[in-house]
C-alpha cells in the first residue's frame, strides 16, 4: 500500500506536467482542449486509485498510520520523506479525489468558463480573456498532488514544506484565472498563509530543537514528538502550540484571521474557490487534529477556551455577515467561516462524539460548499454577474438550476437527511457534556444558518422577475420595470409572460452536462445523509488515538450517555 | 600582497617555517593570474583580449576550485600559514569553494557581450578611437547610421549603438577588458579575507578586495552619471568605513598585544585588565566588517551602488563580497571573541533586528528592481547575521550554508535583471515587469522562483538556508531574534510577491520593453544559479554535510 500512496501522489503531478507541457507545446485552443481531456482522465484515474487505496485500508487496524514509507531526506536536519495514511487522512484525499473531476469537469465541458467582457459586477466565474482552461487544470492537478502528500506527511519537516508549497498552485489559480479584484486577493491569500506558516515554522524549529535537547537526537518524526509530548511542561508547550495555531487558524480560518477568505473566496474562478474552501481549508481543520492536540496535548487543553471562543464567535459572526451579503461567493465563504466555528467547536471540546463529528464535518463541509460553489458558478455564468440582486424569479425560467441551488442550500442549513445535519448533530451532541453554554450559542447558529439560506434563495429564486442579470437590457427590461406599475391584472400576466419568455431564452437552463457535474455531489449529499457510517467507521480509529494522545477521558459514555 | 606582508612581520620565522603552497595554491593562483591578465592587457591585440582575458580568468578560477575541492576531500589537516597571518582550515575551504563557485558565474556574466552589444560595460578608449574612424569612413555610405552618434564623449558612447542591435551597423566599440584584472585582485582580496588570521592581514585584504570594487561599479556603459555616482559614493563610505576597521585594530592591538585572532581571544580569556579597548575596538571593528557586508545601519550605500553599477558587478559585489564579508565577521566573533560573546552578543542582536527591519520595510516602498535586490540583500545580511551570532557549530555551518545558498539565487535574478530591457538599457523599473509571463514565459517562471526562494519558500534553497540559521539561533537562545525574522519573512515576501503578481496578473504595457536572448555566457550562468537554488533545496545534504565539518582553527 506505501507504494501505492506514493503512486497517488505523484500521478496528479505528472498529470499536471503533462498538461502544462501540452498548453505550452499546443499554442492555442488546440493544446487548450488536449490538456483539458487529459487533465480529467488523469484526474479520473486518480479517483480509482484513491478508492483502491480506501478499499485497502483496514479500519480496525493496529498502528496509527497504514502503509507506511519513510526514506531519509535531508540528513543533516533528521527529516525523511514519510508517508503514512491514517483515517482522517484518507477521507481528506478521498474528498479531494471526488471533488477534482467535477472541478475539471466543471471548468472544461461545461460553457461557463468560456471568456467573456469584464462585466464589473462581481465575479462570474469566467476566466480573463485569453486564458484557457488547460493552464488552470495543470495547476489544479500540482496542487491535488501536493495536498495529498501534505495529508499523507508524517514527518513535520515534510508537512511544513508542503504546507508552503501549496500556496504557490492556489496562488496563480487565483491570480491568473480570478475575477476582477483577482491580483489583491491572490497577494492577500499568500501573504495570509505565508504569515501563519512562518509563525507554524518558529515553532517547528522549536519543536526539533527540544526535541534534540530531551532526546539527544533531534527528530522530525510524528511518532517521536508525540511522545516526546509527554516530557515538555505547559511553560514550553504554550508558544510552540500558538506557533502551529496560528497557522491553522488562518488557514482554517478562526474569526478574526478570517478576513483573506471572503476575498479568496469570490475572487477565485469557481472551480478554485471549490478546492480552496473544500478541501484548502480543510488542511487547517486537518492541523488542529493532527498536530496542535496531539503534539501540545497540555497547551491544547488549556488554550481550548480560546479556540472554543473563537469557534462560536465565528458561528455567529460568519452567519450574520452571510446574511448581509451583497455577492454570491462572498455568501458562500461566509457560510463557510460559520462551519468553520463549528468545526473548531467538536475539535476543542475534547470527547470522542464531537471530533468525529468534525472530522466528519470537514467531508461533509466540502461536499456542501462545492455544490454551492458551483450552483452560484452556474447562475453567474448566465446571469454575468454574482449580486444577489441582480436576480429575481429564476426558478420560473430555470427550474433544475433552482431546485438544485435549494438542494444545495439545504445542506449547507444542515436540514436532516442531508449530510451536513449528522456531522453538525455529532459535534454539537459531543459537546453538550462538556460545553453546554458553547453548545447553545452554537445552536443558535443553526438557526441563522436557516435565515441566511433561505433568505438568498428567496431573492434569486422565488418570482418575481427581477434584475438585470435575469432581464437583460432594453426592451424586455423596460417592460418589466413596468409591470410595478400596472394594476391591470390582465396586462400584467401578458407583460409578465413576455418578459419571462425572453429571460428564459436567453437565461435557459442547466444543461446535461452541467447536471452531471452535480449529479455526484447531490447523490453524495443524500448517501451521506442517510448512510454516514462508512467513513465514520474510518475515521473513528483516528479519532479514538486522538483522544487517547490528548489524554481526556471521553466525557460521552459508550451507550451515548453522558457521565 | 600577503607575500610582501611577511618580512615585515614573520622576519626569522619565515625561514624556519617556509611557505606551504598546497594550502596556498588557490589564493597565488587566483593573484598570479591577476598579473599575467594585467599583462595581457599591455601586450595583447585590441581584438584577441577580451577573449584571452575571459579564457585566463576561468582557468584560474576554475583550477583554483579544483584544488580547494581537492584538499577538502583528502581532509588535509588544516594549517595556519604565512608566519600565522592566513588559516587554510575547514571554514576556509568551504568559503573559498563558495567564493570561486561564484566568481564563475559573475565572470561569465562580466564577459557577456550579447546581451548588450559590446559588453555593459564603458568602451575601451582605444577601442572607442578605432570606431569613430569606421564611423567616420563609413558615414558618407550609411547616411543616418545610429552608430554615428557614439562620437563624442566616452560616456554616451554606447547608446547609440544599443538602439540598432548588430544589424547592418558598425559593432559597438569593444568594453573595457580591464574589468577582468580588476576581478581577478577583488576575488584574491576576497580570498585572503576570509583566511585572515590576523587583523592586519585582514585590512590589507579588505582594500584590495575594495579598491577594484569602487573602479568597477563607476565602469557602467549606460547611465554613467549614476554609475560614478555610486562609485564615489562607495569609495568615500568604503574609505570611512576601512578607517574604522583600522581605528579598532589599534585598539586591539592595544588591549592585547597582538593583532592575531587567537592572541586577542587568549588575552580577553585570562587578564583582570580593563575590558574597555578591548569592547571599543570590536565596536569600530565591527563597523568597518558590518559595512562590507553591508549589514542594518551600515548599509546607507548598499541600494544606491547596487543599482549604479553594471549588473553583472552587482551580481558579483552581491554575492561574493556577502561570502567574504560574513567569512571574516565570522572568524573574528568565532575565533577572537568567542569568550567573550555573552558581553557583546546583546549589541549585536539590535544591529540584526536593525538590518532585518530596514531591509523588509525600505525594501517594501522600492519601485526599482535592482534597489529592491539592494535591500533585500540587507535584510538577509540580519538573518545571516543570526547565525553569526549563534557561537556554536551549528551557527557556523548555517551560515556558511547560507551564503552558499543566498549567493546563487542573487547571481541568477541579477542575471536575469540584465535580460529586461528598453532602447536604453536595462528596464529595472517594475511597472517594466508588467505581463512579462505573456511575453517570455520562461523568464518569468526563472525569476519567480528565484524570488520565492529569496522569501524562503520550501524546495528552494532559500528555505533550507534560512531553516538552518534559524534552527542554529533557537538552539543557542535566540528566540526573539527567530521571532523577528520570521515575521520579517513574512513581509518581505510581500515585495517579491508584487514582482510575480506584475509579471504575471497584470497586462503587459503596448511599448513595455523587450526580453533579449542570452547569450551562451549568460544562460550559463543564469543557469548554473537556477540548478544550484534548486538542488539546494531539495538534496542539500552534500553542502550541508561540508558546512557542518567546518571548524575554525584559532
Amino acid at each position: 500500500m506505501s507504494a501505492l500512496l506514493l503512486v497517488i501522489i505523484l500521478v496528479p503531478l505528472v498529470g499536471a506536467a503533462v498538461c502544462g507541457a501540452l498548453v505550452r507545446a499546443g499554442a492555442g485552443p488546440k493544446g487548450d482542449t488536449t490538456a483539458k481531456t487529459v487533465g480529467f482522465v488523469v484526474s479520473l484515474v486518480e479517483l480509482v486509485l484513491v478508492a483502491v487505496v480506501w478499499a485497502m485500508f483496514v479500519p480496525a487496524a493496529p498502528t496509527r498510520f497504514q502503509g507506511e514509507l519513510s526514506v531519509a531526506w535531508i540528513p543533516a536536519f533528521g527529516t525523511r520523506f514519510a508517508l503514512g495514511i491514517d483515517g482522517i487522512a484518507l477521507v481528506m484525499i478521498a474528498l479531494l479525489a471526488v471533488l477534482v473531476p467535477i472541478v475539471i469537469a466543471y471548468t472544461s465541458f461545461t460553457r461557463s468558463s468560456e471568456a467573456s467582457a469584464a462585466t464589473g459586477r462581481g465575479g462570474t466565474g469566467r476566466f480573463p480573456d485569453g486564458r484557457g482552461a488547460g493552464g488552470f487544470v495543470a495547476l489544479m492537478l500540482s496542487l491535488q498532488g501536493i495536498l495529498v502528500a501534505l495529508f499523507a506527511a508524517t514527518d513535520v519537516f515534510l508537512f511544513y514544506v508542503l504546507f508552503e508549497v501549496m500556496l504557490v498552485p492556489m496562488y496563480f489559480i487565483i491570480g491568473r484565472f480570478g475575477g476582477a479584484r483577482r491580483q489583491y486577493a491572490a497577494v492577500k491569500f499568500f501573504l495570509y498563509s505565508f504569515l501563519g506558516g512562518l509563525l507554524m515554522l518558529g515553532s517547528i524549529i522549536g519543536i526539533y530543537v527540544a526535541s534534540g535537547t530531551r532526546l539527544g537526537q533531534a527528530s522530525f518524526d510524528w511518532t517521536t514528538l508525540q511522545h516526546l509530548a509527554a516530557q515538555l511542561p505547559l511553560s514550553t508547550q504554550i508558544p510552540l502550540f500558538l506557533g502551529f495555531f496560528a497557522a491553522f487558524a488562518i488557514k482554517a480560518p478562526l474569526v478574526p484571521l478570517h478576513t483573506w477568505l471572503p476575498d479568496a473566496g469570490a475572487e477565485a474562478p469557481i472551480g478554485g474557490g471549490v478546492i480552496l474552501v473544500g478541501v484548502l481549508d480543510k488542511v487547517g481543520v486537518f492541523g488542529f487534529l493532527r498536530y496542535c492536540l496531539p503534539l501540545f496535548p497540555l497547551a491544547s487543553q488549556s488554550l481550548a477556551p480560546l479556540a472554543l471562543v473563537l469557534s462560536v464567535i465565528g458561528v455567529i459572526y460568519g452567519a450574520l455577515l452571510a446574511a448581509m451579503q451583497t455577492d454570491m461567493k462572498r455568501f458562500v465563504s461566509y457560510t463557510s467561516i460559520a462551519h468553520f466555528g463549528f468545526i473548531g467547536l467538536g475539535i476543542f471540546a475534547f470527547s470522542q462524539q464531537a471530533l468525529a463529528g468534525s472530522s466528519l464535518y470537514m467531508v461533509n463541509h466540502g461536499i456542501s460548499t462545492a455544490m454551492l460553489f458551483l450552483v452560484v458558478g452556474m447562475l453567474a455564468a448566465r446571469g454575468g454577474s454574482s449580486r444577489i440582486a441582480d436576480y429575481g424569479g429564476v426558478g420560473r425560467i430555470a427550474p433544475v438550476l433552482s431546485g438544485l441551488f435549494l438542494v444545495a442550500g439545504l445542506t449547507t442549513l444542515s436540514l436532516p437527511g442531508t449530510n451536513s445535519f449528522v456531522s453538525e448533530f455529532l459535534v454539537l451532541l459531543g459537546a453538550w457534556p462538556r460545553e453546554p453554554v458553547y453548545t447553545v450559542i452554537a445552536t443558535v447558529g443553526m438557526i441563522f444558518a436557516a435565515l441566511y439560506v433561505l433568505w438568498v434563495f428567496q431573492r434569486t429564486m422565488t418570482r418575481p422577475l427581477r434584475g438585470e442579470a435575469v432581464l437583460g437590457g432594453g426592451p424586455g427590461a423596460a417592460s418589466a420595470a413596468a409591470l410595478g406599475g400596472v394594476s391591470d391584472g390582465g396586462l400584467r400576466d401578458m407583460l409578465e409572460d413576455d418578459a419571462s419568455a425572453r429571460a428564459r431564452a436567453r437565461f435557459g437552463d442547466l444543461t446535461g452536462r452541467e447536471i452531471g457535474v452535480l449529479a455526484p455531489l447531490v447523490l453524495l449529499i443524500f448517501l451521506l445523509g442517510f448512510f454516514p457510517q462508512p467513513v465514520l467507521d474510518i475515521v473513528n480509529p483516528a479519532v479514538s488515538a486522538t483522544m487517547s494522545e490528548v489524554g481526556v477521558a471521553d466525557p460521552v459514555g459508550p451507550n451515548g450517555v453522558a457521565r | 600582497m600577503t607575500a610582501t606582508m611577511l618580512p615585515a612581520q614573520g622576519g626569522s620565522l619565515s625561514a624556519s617555517l617556509g611557505v606551504d603552497y598546497g594550502a596556498l595554491a588557490p589564493l597565488f593562483i587566483i593573484l598570479g593570474a591577476a598579473c599575467v591578465s594585467v599583462l595581457i592587457e599591455a601586450f595583447v591585440p585590441l581584438a584577441r583580449r577580451a577573449s584571452w582575458q575571459l579564457v585566463l580568468s576561468l582557468a584560474a578560477i576554475a583550477v583554483s576550485l579544483v584544488l580547494v575541492i581537492v584538499r577538502a576531500v583528502s581532509e588535509t589537516p588544516a594549517t595556519i600559514v604565512l608566519a600565522g597571518s592566513l588559516s587554510v582550515d575547514t571554514p576556509s575551504l568551504f568559503l573559498w569553494g563558495t567564493l570561486l563557485a561564484l566568481a564563475i558565474p559573475s565572470v561569465l556574466m562580466i564577459a557577456d557581450r550579447s546581451v548588450e552589444a559590446g559588453g555593459a560595460f564603458v568602451a575601451d578608449p582605444e577601442a572607442l578611437a578605432e570606431a569613430q574612424e569606421r564611423a567616420r569612413v563609413r558615414a558618407p555610405v550609411t547616411v543616418g547610421g545610429g552608430s554615428g552618434g557614439s562620437g563624442g564623449t566616452g560616456g554616451s558612447a554606447g547608446d547609440g549603438a544599443g538602439r540598432s542591435p548588430r544589424g547592418g551597423q558598425a559593432p559597438p566599440p569593444e568594453m573595457h577588458t580591464e574589468v577582468f584584472p580588476f576581478v581577478l585582485f577583488a576575488l584574491g582580496g576576497m580570498l585572503a579575507f576570509c583566511a585572515a588570521n590576523d587583523l592586519l592581514t585582514m585590512f590589507v585584504a579588505l582594500e584590495v578586495l575594495s579598491l577594484p570594487l569602487y573602479l568597477l561599479c563607476g565602469l557602467a556603459r549606460r547611465r554613467r552619471v549614476l554609475s560614478q555616482e555610486a562609485a564615489v559614493k562607495y569609495f568615500l563610505l568604503g574609505a570611512f568605513a576601512s578607517a574604522f576597521f583600522l581605528y579598532g585594530v589599534a585598539l586591539l592591538y592595544g588591549y592585547a598585544g597582538s593583532v592575531r585572532l587567537s592572541d586577542i581571544a587568549a588575552a580577553a580569556a585570562g587578564g583582570l585588565r580593563s575590558d574597555t579597548l578591548l569592547f571599543g575596538g570590536l565596536a569600530l571593528l565591527v563597523v568597518g566588517l558590518m559595512f562590507k557586508a553591508s549589514v542594518g545601519p551600515f548599509h546607507t550605500w548598499t541600494p544606491d551602488v547596487y543599482q549604479g553599477a553594471p549588473t553583472p558587478v552587482t551580481a558579483f559585489m552581491a554575492a561574493c563580497t556577502k561570502v567574504a564579508a560574513f567569512g571574516a565577521i565570522l572568524r573574528v566573533f568565532f575565533v577572537a571573541f568567542g569568550p567573550t560573546a555573552t558581553e557583546w552578543r546583546g549589541v549585536l542582536w539590535a544591529v540584526a533586528i536593525a538590518s532585518m527591519v530596514i531591509g523588509v520595510v525600505l525594501g517594501l516602498t522600492q519601485t526599482d528592481l535592482k534597489r529592491m535586490v539592494a535591500y533585500s540583500s540587507v535584510a538577509h545580511a540580519g538573518f545571516l547575521l543570526i547565525g553569526c551570532l549563534a557561537i556554536t557549530p551549528a551557527g557556523l555551518s548555517s551560515t556558511l550554508f547560507y551564503l552558499l545558498a543566498y549567493g546563487f539565487t542573487t547571481i541568477a535574478i541579477l542575471g536575469l535583471i540584465t535580460l529586461v530591457r528598453t532602447g536604453d538599457g536595462e528596464a529595472t523599473h517594475l511597472s517594466a515587469y508588467a505581463g512579462l509571463a505573456t511575453r517570455s514565459p520562461v523568464v518569468a517562471a526563472s525569476l519567480s522562483f528565484c524570488l520565492l526562494a529569496l522569501a524562503g519558500v520550501p524546495l528552494t534553497s532559500g528555505f533550507t538556508a534560512k531553516f538552518a540559521v534559524f534552527s542554529a539561533g533557537l538552539a543557542d537562545g535566540e528566540a526573539p531574534l527567530v521571532i523577528v525574522a520570521l515575521v520579517c519573512s513574512a513581509i518581505a515576501a510581500f515585495f517579491y510577491l508584487r514582482v510575480i503578481v506584475m509579471m504575471y496578473f497584470s497586462e503587459p504595457a503596448a511599448d513595455g520593453p523587450s526580453v533579449s536572448l542570452p547569450g551562451p555566457l549568460t544562460t550559463v550562468s543564469i543557469t548554473l544559479g537556477l540548478v544550484v537554488t534548486l538542488l539546494l533545496g531539495i538534496v542539500p545534504t552534500a553542502a550541508l554535510d561540508w558546512a557542518a565539518a567546518a571548524r575554525f582553527l584559532g
